[in-house]
């Protein structure tokens, strides 16, 4: 990995998203939103990284992220997806949900639908009205899914003014995240960690399988799922760690992974290349696992100009270029075969990474430090 | 009572009249709220102060500007670097280390001004225009300073490349110097005048140079004496600017535009070997006669002549005083103490002058609702009073989500507060009761290793069950997985839910043999008792017998226990007829069951052993 731009751009940064290429299309990535926190006035704000072949205004250089346009965000950003090419939807710490509208002609955002009352935790036609923050978000034209503290789902549609449909108390803790598995099946997290898989097909409330951990309920915060195996799933933990499930076998994850010294925020699977992983955390650190066994051999001591490596199995470096197996190679438990290498990615330790996005060659992550920080060779 | 160093400012507050009536006030951490009273100076108080509102009057407004919290976190990783700097490292490396700091922390205060500038300039409104323009020439002053700071006390030049350093300092903050070293090369000797200067550094000793210089100063008085540029008035006086004659260099004062300026332009053409105890001499004079007694000095005159004198303690309490934000002094100070510049100059209440700073600044990054996790790090290297401030301040965090809270507990558990650990998640877990939230209750309770509260949470399970005849939160109880150990009284529900199952599964005879160790071990709350006996009636009831002589006088053991030693409710009298009633119903019935099984059992066990 080469070149990595780091921005200070006074805003804690809590949600940083690629805006997805259209489909077929040969360019890279270019442009991204963030979403801060923790301010009096938030913002969601969209960055292009395009080629600025001089110098401009900024003083900015090439390489360097210029930002497009911002618009206020009512409550911390607790969410962000790319709804489409030009909506963005967000989740807030308010119980709100919205949909922004980008307008390329003008570089500006606005509002274009909102539910305001999506999460609370006692409703607004009592008088002790108190809202919940909405924890999650994912999106799939036309459906949007919520989750927040009040343990509710919600399933929206775009320019329908009411929730599809709302599952209420469907956890007794928070819900933290929430991915799609097929298209009528989505996974939740917990704070004890639970993975809970609802199908929308079914009327009752209750999910159609939990899976958890063993031992002890530590929280999950983060999921993703494999893009091409829609069976096979990421967790990151409250203690760091990463867990890889098969959710059609048994409860239990198959793979239990030590990784970050604190909460993990963010994993992901990349969507072109997924054997490799992405994870950031609260420990000021963002890895890249990479799982693919296409790789020449290296040496156990192997350094790579100033980022640090390490292998996770004690496998001898005599082994043949394995042909990549049918299986994932996240499921694969042979501890023979196994080799996953971790780099870490940002040069210095900052305060907690708290979203990552990767778009083929593009990584984009954000932090406490109010730092945004930009790579485009991840591969190299 | 100590004498102010300066005549404080007064701030009017809008909409009081403060004439008319009194205003209150207190302190927080970094601000201060202000209201009107009733009372009033003269006549009777009125019923209602005019002014409804309350202020709150900041003095560090920086923390609030967008483009100086570049400035905040920027510098926040630097800091934590020279924390880190290795403490064995000394001499040279440890030098060099020291200064690449300091040019760090220079380039990010630059970046900030250039920021600044780009902005003032674009600024429509006039008014914004010139507030950033004035931050701008603070930002410049910030540098001016810091820059001299790094030359006499972080680099400590020597005689020799001190100059040199001086030269490039006033180049670089002075962009009228350019047009005098024009004048300057014009001159007879342009050559003369570059050999001289082209100093490696390392090739000539002191001496060799100051050999050099005296030569060639000789040279240029004699040139003078002979009156050789006697026909060119300009040259004339170039040659006496060249000879360091004071005189000549004020004539052109329009060029020199402030008097440090013209200090190094003096010591350049009278003693360019000056060593740095001679330079305050220098400076004073350099002053005095720049100004000539037509202005008084400027509080950056003043700090910088400080520096020259080498009085660190002075730079900083003036620094102190002109700046409005404990940034600079903090940091400056923190570097200049790991240069090992400054005595433990202890301040009234023990702590040394560095960590007073940072506690003042990090203080007052607490005060912002955003920028308090960089004042968390400030506040770990300061080895006294840091962490205890830090405990402080890390509770009156507001947690609006719980992301935040997670981030403030992996702060307190890095730092092992276990005291804040278990009072934060104290807080929220009343919060998630309150709202209904038991697992999130729950949740926190197994963070906080908190068995108290844990306890509350499994009774609120107990009661809904009671109230409603099944269990809310299934996923929660069935779930518990090793949380359960936790308390007991959550072992009890979850236990008792496994109780349920079982049932629910036919698995009578480890239903039967679960519920009485329930009741037999205790860990069922009293109140609870009852419940369970009647739980045991279905049981009791079969047509099979679940549970065996033994179990059964176990069982009628817990009734007596229960019935013999029930307490008196000061009830009214018919209540307590009517409870009375369904409950001696209840031990009748359970009496009567409990009766046939134990007959039914002796006689299958009878039976049993006979054949």
């Amino acid at each position: 990995m080469e070149e990595i731009y780091a921005k200070f751009v006074s805003q804690k940064i809590s949600k940083t998203r690629w805006r997805p290429l259209p489909p077929g299309s040969l360019q890279t990535a270019e442009t991204f939103a963030t979403g801060s926190w923790d301010n009096e006035e938030n913002y969601i704000s969209l960055w292009s990284i395009g080629d600025f072949g001089n110098l401009d205004s900024d003083g900015g250089f090439e390489g360097d992220h210029q930002l497009l346009c911002s618009i206020r965000h009512h409550g911390d950003v607790m969410d962000l997806q790319f709804f489409d090419q030009e909506r963005i939807v967000a989740a807030s710490s308010t119980g709100c949900v919205t949909v922004f509208l980008h307008h390329p002609n003008n570089q500006t955002l606005s509002i274009n639908q909102q539910w305001t009352t999506a999460h609370y935790h006692t409703g607004p036609g009592s008088p002790s009205y108190s809202s919940a923050a909405c924890t999650g978000v994912v999106c799939n034209n036309p459906e949007i899914v919520t989750v927040g503290e009040d343990g509710r789902i919600n399933l929206f549609r775009a320019d329908h003014k009411e929730a599809v449909r709302t599952i209420d108390n469907a956890d007794s803790s928070t819900l933290h995240a929430v991915t799609f598995l097929r298209t009528p099946e989505i996974l939740t997290v917990n704070s004890i960690g639970q993975l809970k898989i609802w199908d929308f097909r079914q009327q009752g409330n209750e999910p159609s399988q939990i899976l958890s951990l063993t031992g002890d309920r530590v929280p999950l915060h983060c999921v993703d799922r494999h893009p091409n195996q829609q069976h096979v799933v990421a967790t990151g933990g409250q203690d760091g760690m990463l867990s890889i499930w098969d959710v059609r076998q048994g409860t239990m994850p198959v793979s239990l992974l030590k990784a970050h010294e604190a909460e993990m925020w963010e994993v992901h699977f990349h969507p072109s290349n997924p054997d490799h992983l992405f994870t950031c955390s609260e420990d000021g650190s963002l890895w890249h696992w990479d799982a693919s066994t296409d790789v020449p051999e290296k040496s156990s001591l192997f350094h790579q100009g100033g980022r640090s490596s390490t292998f996770l199995s004690h496998s001898i470096s005599n082994q043949a270029n394995v042909h990549q197996s049918v299986i994932s190679s996240w499921l694969s438990t042979d501890p023979a075969k196994d080799r996953i290498e971790i780099t870490s990615l940002l040069p210095s330790r900052s305060l907690s990474v708290n979203s990552l996005d990767v778009l083929g060659p593009c990584l984009v992550c954000g932090t406490d430090a109010e730092a945004i920080y930009v790579t485009r060779h991840l591969f190299s | 009572m100590e004498e102010l160093d300066g005549e404080p400012t007064v701030t009017l507050i809008p909409g009081v009249n403060s004439k008319k009536n009194q205003m209150c006030f207190d302190w927080g951490p970094g601000e201060m709220l202000v209201c009107e009273t009733s009372f009033n100076k003269k006549e009777k108080s009125e019923m209602v102060p005019s002014c409804p509102f309350i202020y709150i009057i900041r003095k560090d407004v920086d923390v609030y500007s967008q483009i100086l919290r570049k400035l905040f976190n920027e510098s926040h990783g630097i800091f934590l670097g020279l924390q880190r700097i290795d403490e064995e490292l000394t001499g040279k490396s440890r030098k060099s280390q020291l200064v690449r700091v300091s040019k760090n922390y220079r380039s990010v205060i630059r970046a900030c001004m250039e920021e600044m500038h780009q902005v003032a300039i674009a600024a429509k409104d006039p008014a914004n225009g010139r507030q950033f323009s004035s931050q701008v020439s603070i930002l410049s002053a910030m540098e001016l300073i810091w820059n001299l700071c790094e030359i006499l006390f972080i680099e400590v030049a020597p005689a020799g490349p001190l100059l040199l350093h001086l030269l490039d300092w006033v180049r670089l903050h002075v962009c009228e110097v350019d047009s005098l070293s024009a004048d300057v090369l014009g001159s007879e000797n342009p050559s003369k005048h570059d050999s001289f200067w082209n100093l490696p550094g390392n090739t000539q000793t002191l001496t060799e140079l100051e050999l050099k210089w005296q030569h060639w100063h000789e040279e240029c008085e004699r040139y003078l004496q002979d009156s050789t540029f006697a026909t060119s008035p300009h040259l004339e006086s170039l040659l006496k600017i060249m000879l360091g004659d004071e005189a000549a260099l004020l004539e052109q004062k329009e060029l020199l535009s402030n008097w440090y300026h013209f200090l190094v332009t003096r010591l350049l053409y009278s003693n360019p070997t000056v060593k740095p105890i001679d330079l305050h001499y220098y400076a004073q004079s350099s002053l005095d006669l720049f100004l000539g007694g037509e202005s008084s000095p400027e509080p950056l005159d003043n700090i910088l002549l400080a520096a020259f004198e080498f009085d660190i303690h002075q730079v900083i309490k003036e620094c102190s005083i002109a700046l409005s934000n404990w940034w600079f002094v903090a940091h400056l100070t923190d570097l200049l103490d790991h240069c090992k510049l400054l005595q433990s100059h202890n301040l009234y209440f023990g702590s040394n002058m560095r960590e007073f700073l940072l506690l003042e600044y990090a203080s007052g990054l607490f005060a912002h609702p955003s920028l308090w996790q960089l004042g968390v790090d400030y506040f770990d290297y300061c080895p006294e009073l840091g962490r205890v401030s830090l405990e402080l301040h890390i509770e009156r965090i507001p947690l609006n989500t719980e992301q935040k809270a997670l981030k403030v507990l992996r702060i307190c558990e890095q730092r092992q507060m276990t005291e804040q650990v278990r009072s934060i998640c104290k807080i929220l877990a009343m919060r998630a009761v309150r709202n209904n939230r038991l697992g999130s209750a729950l949740s926190w309770s197994i963070r906080a290793k908190d068995a108290a509260f844990a306890t509350l949470v499994s009774d609120r399970f107990l009661r809904d069950y009671c109230e409603r005849g099944c269990f809310s939160d299934l996923d929660l109880i069935d779930n518990l997985g090793p949380a359960m150990m936790l308390s007991d009284r959550l072992t009890f529900l979850g236990k008792y839910r496994e109780f349920h199952r079982m049932y629910g599964e036919k698995r009578f005879a480890d239903a039967a043999s679960l519920l009485l160790s329930l009741m037999t071990s205790r860990i069922a709350p009293r109140s609870f008792w009852m419940t369970l006996l009647t739980d045991a009636l279905p049981l009791l009831e079969q047509k099979q017998v679940i549970f065996s002589a033994e179990q059964t006088y176990e069982l009628m053991r817990c009734l007596e226990d229960l019935t013999s030693r029930r307490p008196v409710h000061g009830e009214s009298d018919t209540e307590q007829l009517q409870d009375d009633d369904i409950e001696t119903t209840k031990v009748e019935m359970l009496r009567l069951s409990l009766a046939r099984n134990l007959a039914r059992a002796i006689i299958r066990e009878g039976s049993l052993e006979g054949s």
